[in-house]
């Protein structure tokens, strides 16, 4: 059929259709370009990067926050340092590794001005540990807190017995000492409990005296766990107490009802700290440094805390604020209640040291070690 | 002849292709990434003997490669006695019909996870579990099992216990039957028979179960950490803490260099044993 036998009526149409088509599809294409969610990757702990935590923040700025988890600080820093610049957006990591981020120049350096540094309490404002502040530049933001020490049944263990690390020698728990098979913690507290007021800052005899105090408490132990292993053995008994550890374990506990809990004992308690920052030659800088303001925001603190995978303490007072408000209970459990004892308290008081790299020996002295303990 | 080379090319090259892609490609690259160093996390091909000379200076390696093989031998030979009897009524006394039910019934715990299989054992070995719980209740003691050696030969006996049967069973194939009844009409008493007849003729079938139970033990890392507890340190856990702390992946290929030698050095020794005066 040629085109004139055609209807011009249907040819029109027809033309009228394609020619419409034609114009109308850059149209679909950067329509769907302006709803397609962005991307932005998260190197991060486990669970960080769940709905709980970032569902808000993903609806807000529609964006879809790419997570990839990773277990413990030297598998954080393998996989940026084996991964092309850029890689991830914005990186959470434990103090003593943002040092070792920003020695390696992995951080971008943020500007101070964009997070409410004002709301936090004023020990998290210039955050001391290497890394987060080199002079007067910011590379990482504190975002959350927690305290580790001794952790216990109160089933079977009285409330006094663990005022002191002594405990973990005792008969009576002879067996059911556990421990989370990382060693810069547990270490740590039996260095507070040989009385080194800097348990990470030791001389060569005092380092000494932390291998014997070390290999001595191994007749006692039951066993060296990971994440799970660590919630499966306090909560069916197998495990009475454990040190290096915090309510960031014992608080998944607690709050299912076990008879968990962690203490700081009398010789002190090891702070861990999260700090988030953006990864060097990341290519959504902005919508990075969104998502470090709405995590320390109110709004994400108060998710944080009470994130399902693990609860921490946050620094930012009007979180804290919040959270009484709106979880009082919660609050109390987790001692960010201003009004009563708190965490804060604690770290005023003295009790409480920030966990750090070693300072006068090797990390890799620190993991000997504990290798040469876990074989013991 | 060339059509004949051709096809018995298209035998030959195929596993060769496939062993050098997948054994000995990783075997060599795991020898000399026990000479690379690593900086700063980072993994850099070098050629230093630092890791062989750190790693073999620890005492608490050759503490860890003394429990494993140990381990494995105990775990080997344990597994090897317990099968026997169900190995020997599958080949020797059920019916054909029913041996072939009970060998397929012995593929059945492969259709769950090693992992998942492990784990459930904590259910029943802990202070408060399942046989604990019964002991209490029949007037006994409780008992410590999970996180001891107990619980970790438990879980080399579950890791295999279905292979060494399967294994057993073909040892008993080669068996001739008439032996059997010529050794009986002889006067043999039935334990005579098995160990003057039975286990010498099924030499190769028993010695290849008790290699294959030391060589999955030898490295497996399940056990000794989920029913184990880690309280008894073996080079499988030890691979693990070194690749954990810093990285350690050259020092980590030296142990696991190490595990290469020791378990190609038995399985030569056993297999000679094996097959010793068969020629």
């Amino acid at each position: 059929m040629s085109d004139k036998t055609r209807s011009p009526r249907r040819l029109f149409l027809q033309r009228a259709a394609v020619l419409g088509g034609a114009v109308s599809m850059p149209m679909i294409f950067t329509a769907s370009k302006t709803h397609a969610a962005a991307t932005l990757n998260f190197l991060a702990w486990y669970g960080n990067g769940e709905p709980d935590v970032v569902g808000a923040f993903e609806e807000a700025h529609n964006v879809k926050v790419k997570s990839k988890y990773y277990t413990g600080g030297d598998n954080m820093l393998a996989l940026i340092s084996q991964s092309p610049p850029g890689t991830y957006d914005v990186i959470l990591s434990d103090a003593e590794y943002v040092t070792q981020l920003h020695q390696a120049n992995y951080l971008e350096k943020l500007n101070p001005e964009d997070y409410p540094f004002d709301d936090f309490f004023p020990e998290f404002r210039r955050f001391p540990v290497p890394g987060f502040w080199e002079r007067n530049d910011l590379y990482a933001v504190p975002v959350s807190f927690g305290f580790l020490g001794l952790t216990y049944n109160m089933d079977v263990i009285d409330a006094k017995a663990a005022r002191s690390y002594e405990l973990l020698w005792r008969d009576s728990v002879k067996g059911k000492v556990g421990h989370f098979d990382w060693g810069l913690p547990n270490i740590g507290c039996l260095s507070l409990y040989d009385g080194n007021k800097s348990p990470f800052d030791i001389n060569a005899a005092a380092f000494q005296n932390l291998e014997k105090t070390t290999l001595s408490l191994r007749p006692q132990v039951k066993g060296f766990f990971d994440y799970g292993g660590v919630l499966s053995s306090l909560r069916n008994g197998e495990v009475q107490v454990m040190c290096g550890i915090g309510d960031w374990i014992s608080g998944v506990l607690e709050k299912d009802g076990a008879p968990i809990t962690t203490v700081v004992p009398k010789e002190g308690g090891i702070q861990f700290t999260e700090g988030l920052g953006i990864g060097k030659k990341s290519g959504n800088i902005e919508l990075a440094r969104k998502l470090i303001q709405y995590l320390t925001s109110p709004e994400g603190q108060t998710r944080k805390a009470l994130m399902q995978a693990y609860p921490t303490a946050v620094p930012n007072r009007k979180a804290w604020k919040k959270l009484m408000r709106e979880n009082p209970a919660e609050a109390k459990r987790a001692r960010m209640n201003l009004n009563d004892d708190n965490m804060i308290k604690d770290i005023r008081a003295g009790r409480i040291q920030l966990r750090r790299l070693p300072v006068q020996q090797s990390l890799e002295s620190w993991n000997d070690l504990w290798i040469e303990y876990k074989n013991a | 002849m060339n059509k004949i080379n051709r096809f018995s090319a298209c035998y030959i090259v195929p596993p060769a292709l496939w062993q050098a892609l997948f054994f000995l490609g990783p075997l060599l690259f795991l020898c000399a990434l026990s000479f690379w160093r690593v900086e700063f996390f980072r993994l850099q091909p070098d050629f230093t003997f630092a890791n062989w000379q750190k790693v073999y200076a620890q005492s608490y390696f050759w503490r860890a490669f003394g429990v494993t093989v140990v381990f494995a031998s105990v775990g080997a030979v344990l597994t090897s006695i317990i099968a026997f009897p169900a190995a020997f009524h599958i080949a020797f006394r059920l019916s054909p019909s029913a041996r072939r039910l009970a060998l397929m019934a012995l593929g059945v715990p492969f259709f769950t996870s090693y992992l998942v299989r492990i784990y459930s054992w904590q259910v029943y070995l802990g202070d408060f579990g399942v046989i604990n719980t019964l002991l209490v209740r029949v007037g006994l003691e409780s008992t410590q099992m999970l996180n001891t050696a107990f619980g970790t030969f438990v879980g080399y006996v579950t890791l295999c216990l279905p292979l060494v049967i399967l294994l057993q069973v073909f040892g008993f194939s080669q068996v001739d039957r008439q032996l059997l009844s010529t050794a009986h009409n002889l006067g043999c008493g039935p334990f005579r028979v098995v160990f003057a007849v039975v286990i010498p003729r099924a030499r190769a079938g028993l010695t290849l179960a008790i290699l294959f139970a030391f060589i999955l033990i030898f490295g497996d890392f399940a056990s000794p950490i989920y029913l184990g507890g880690a309280t008894s340190q073996t080079l499988s856990i030890l691979i693990t803490d070194l690749t954990k702390a810093g990285q350690q992946w050259p020092r980590a290929a030296v142990v696991a260099v190490t595990m290469v030698v020791t378990l190609l050095t038995v399985a030569f020794a056993a297999l000679r044993f094996a097959y010793r005066g068969e020629e």
